[in-house]
């Protein structure tokens, strides 16, 4: 059974309608790349996979592990295993990494059904996690992205994915804003996190971080479409040629 | 209802002799002259944007213990405030009358060796010079000055008037020159009555040249009838040279409950002082803090934090007087107002001439959670010296939905994110309390009010969004 299955996804945001009928499926264990010129509809995808109230769904189906993705919460999509790493993390003054972290974690596990952690289990996850992307201590101790660097919030973003262990992972451009060693930390990260039972959409511009963190996929979309679908040497054309030569394709 | 003050001068008039058989002479001499201000005066409706209007408040038929009957009080109900025995040093009003419970093992003995705390009937009797020196010194006296615009002050004294005119007995806190009271006083004034009731709540604090203490205060009424209960209140509060001073109160009151209070404060050179404001829950709440700066190198902090559903109003009308050089003021108050709230902040600062190297600073944050809820935020800065630092800053919002949506995504639900977005937004006017363990109790209070877990909250709509 697929993990992911979109049909014919129509959406607006504000009475304007970005996505046109997309479909995707996609599998346990596999990585897709998700390209495309800005305003083509890529975060749009991602903010309609997490629920996001300010978009709304007009037409289409999206069955996610078997069930209506469309009919569940922003939270509940969480509890099934849906991760974002969002393009612009959340600065949420006052609330502490630490207390936003296990008020997360023990969500998930009382969805689960597991009992909340100990306040000393729960700290050596956190020990343990945040040596996968190196993140400093000093961070876990502040509130929830406030003052961090755009480099330490898309670390921050992988940390949490590693605290969460997602089934599907999408990473709306993780890579931007990144210089290269924090960029090689953040795709060792997310690599390290890849099972043959989890699956990841990766929505980047950029080559850098499709050599790190390899798609078997590609898919180019374009005005709320997806136009193109290939493989890893469609990636390779985008960068070298850069969108044009798609949109002669389709008669523009 | 043309004029409510008059119902409360003929009672005066009326009653005059079982009002004075039932306290002290000391406090007896000011009743008539406050009577005659208060007709002078009036309770007249405040200008100042804010919900309340004393005169139509008061202007209800109270019952009110001026033969000073003894409330029947069971010892549970003292105990009922939340933040239990976070002093050993605990001190008891009920309706404006002090409870010596010194008998028992909350009380430990002879506290007061060193300085008093107790009943101002039995100070008043034990120390008339203290009375005639302190007493309705600051609330029996217009703090208006000729250069002040404004007229807010008459409308604190008529109020005032009323309270020293019927006010019998109270609380007083006596730290002498030099005397360091290490542990926190704790006072819980308790509101009881079958009937509909008008307490006169009365504070005097006097804290002399180079002494410290501080107090919390915490507001409670017992679960009784349905009676309509109003606390008019006066605390007068006396920050001698060097002296530190903190003050903390906390209101839990149900929504048949009306507070009007007026607190005064009067700080002299080199003093430090805090005055915070917290309610949880109120029906109706209109405070005045009047803070006067006599003296250089003087620190004063005011602070509030209000969370109001329902139909709840709170008002909070603050009044800092810089007079001379070199001081510091600091404020912050903090709103979160659900259901059809009403609420207001009123800020007014103001520097007088000469006061150079002033440095007052006022913050007031507000989130409006409904598109009923009303808050209006009411910065007023009167500047009339030069080289000072002032500045003041408000604003009205609304949930971050963002940092919402956020915490969703990681699986954090709804009601919980709320929860943490707005315990968070309180979060810097809790760190301004310098009593550590009231600091960590009233997280956990506000807390147990977001869940709607407070006895108070049955009907509290913040917890059921």
């Amino acid at each position: 059974m697929s993990l992911l299955e979109i049909k014919n996804l129509h959406a607006t945001v504000g009475g304007k309608e970005i996505l046109r009928g997309i479909n995707l499926t996609i599998n346990p264990g596999e990585i897709h790349a998700v390209m495309g010129p800005n305003g083509a509809g890529k975060s749009t995808l991602s903010a309609i996979l997490t629920g996001n109230p300010q978009y709304t769904v007009t037409e289409g189906s999206i069955t996610y592990n078997g069930k209506d993705l469309l009919a569940m919460s922003p939270e509940q999509r969480a509890w099934e295993g849906i991760f974002l790493s969002f393009q612009y993390p959340v600065e949420i003054p006052g609330v502490s990494m630490v207390n936003f972290m296990r008020t997360a974690v023990n969500a998930h596990r009382e969805y689960q059904g597991k009992p909340a952690l100990t306040a000393t289990e729960f700290l050596k996850m956190m020990r343990e996690k945040r040596a996968v992307v190196q993140l400093d201590n000093k961070l876990a101790n502040r509130s929830v992205n406030e003052g961090f660097s755009g480099g330490e919030k898309k670390r921050n973003e992988i940390f949490q994915m590693a605290m969460l262990e997602p089934r599907l992972s999408i990473l709306d451009e993780t890579d931007s804003g990144l210089d290269v060693d924090a960029l090689r930390v953040v795709s060792d990260g997310v690599n390290r996190l890849k099972s043959a039972d989890n699956a990841s959409i990766v929505i980047t511009h950029y080559q850098k971080l499709l050599d790190y963190v390899k798609p078997q996929f590609v898919h180019i979309v374009y005005k709320g479409r997806i136009v193109k679908d290939g493989g890893p040497e469609l990636a390779d054309r985008i960068f070298a040629e850069g969108f044009d030569w798609i949109k002669q394709e389709l008669g523009e | 209802m043309e004029n409510s003050a008059n119902q409360y001068i003929e009672l005066y008039e009326s009653q005059r002799e079982l009002i004075n058989a039932n306290s002290a002479s000391s406090l007896n001499a000011l009743r008539d002259e406050a009577c005659a201000l208060l007709r002078r005066v009036g309770l007249k409706k405040s200008k100042d944007f804010s919900a309340t209007d004393p005169e139509e408040l008061l202007s209800y038929d109270y019952s009110l213990n001026l033969a000073r009957y003894e409330v029947p009080t069971r010892k549970e109900d003292l105990f009922t405030c939340g933040i239990p025995e976070l002093s050993t040093n605990l001190h008891f009003l009920v309706n404006e009358q002090y409870i010596d419970v010194s008998s028992s093992h909350l009380h430990p003995s002879a506290p007061a060796q060193q300085y008093f705390v107790g009943s101002l009937r039995v100070f008043a009797e034990q120390y008339p010079e203290l009375i005639a020196r302190y007493y309705n010194k600051l609330a029996g006296n217009d703090p208006i000055t000729p250069e002040s615009k404004s007229n807010a002050d008459l409308r604190m004294l008529g109020e005032s008037a009323l309270n020293t005119m019927l006010a019998q007995d109270g609380f007083v806190l006596y730290v002498p020159a030099g005397i360091e009271v290490e542990k926190p006083l704790q006072l819980i004034s308790l509101l009881r009555s079958v009937d509909d009731f008008m307490a006169c709540q009365r504070l005097l604090i006097i804290i002399g040249d180079g002494a410290k203490a501080s107090l919390l205060v915490c507001e409670h009424d017992s679960d009784l009838a349905d009676v309509k209960l109003l606390d008019l209140q006066v605390t007068e509060i006396f920050v001698g040279k060097g002296a530190t001073f903190d003050m903390y109160c906390l209101e839990e009151h149900k929504e048949n409950v009306v507070r009007l209070s007026n607190v005064y404060m009067h700080q002299e050179e080199g003093s430090n002082a805090a005055v915070g404001e917290f309610v949880l829950t109120a029906g109706k709440t209109r405070n005045r803090v009047y803070v006067d700066l006599d003296g250089e190198h003087i620190d004063a902090n005011l602070f509030g934090m209000v969370i109001a559903d329902n139909k709840q109003e709170v008002d909070n009308i603050t009044f800092i007087d810089h007079k001379h050089p070199h001081c510091n003021s600091n404020e912050l108050f903090k709103y979160v107002l659900d259901g059809e709230a009403k609420c207001s902040f009123i800020g007014r600062i103001l520097v007088r001439d000469g006061a150079v190297k002033t440095d007052a600073h006022q913050t007031d944050r507000n989130l409006c959670l409904t598109d009923k809820a009303r808050m209006i935020a009411r910065p007023e800065l009167e500047i009339y010296a030069d080289d000072v630092k002032c500045s003041h800053g408000a604003t009205v919002g609304q949930l971050d939905q963002n940092a919402l949506f956020y915490m969703r995504t990681r699986g954090i639900p709804e009601d919980e994110a709320r929860m943490l977005l707005m315990f968070a937004f309180m979060g810097d006017v809790i760190e301004n309390i310098r009593i550590e363990p009231l600091r960590d109790r009233l997280k956990h209070l506000i807390e147990k009010r977001f869940r709607g877990e407070l006895t108070q909250c049955k009907n509290c709509s913040i917890s059921k969004k």
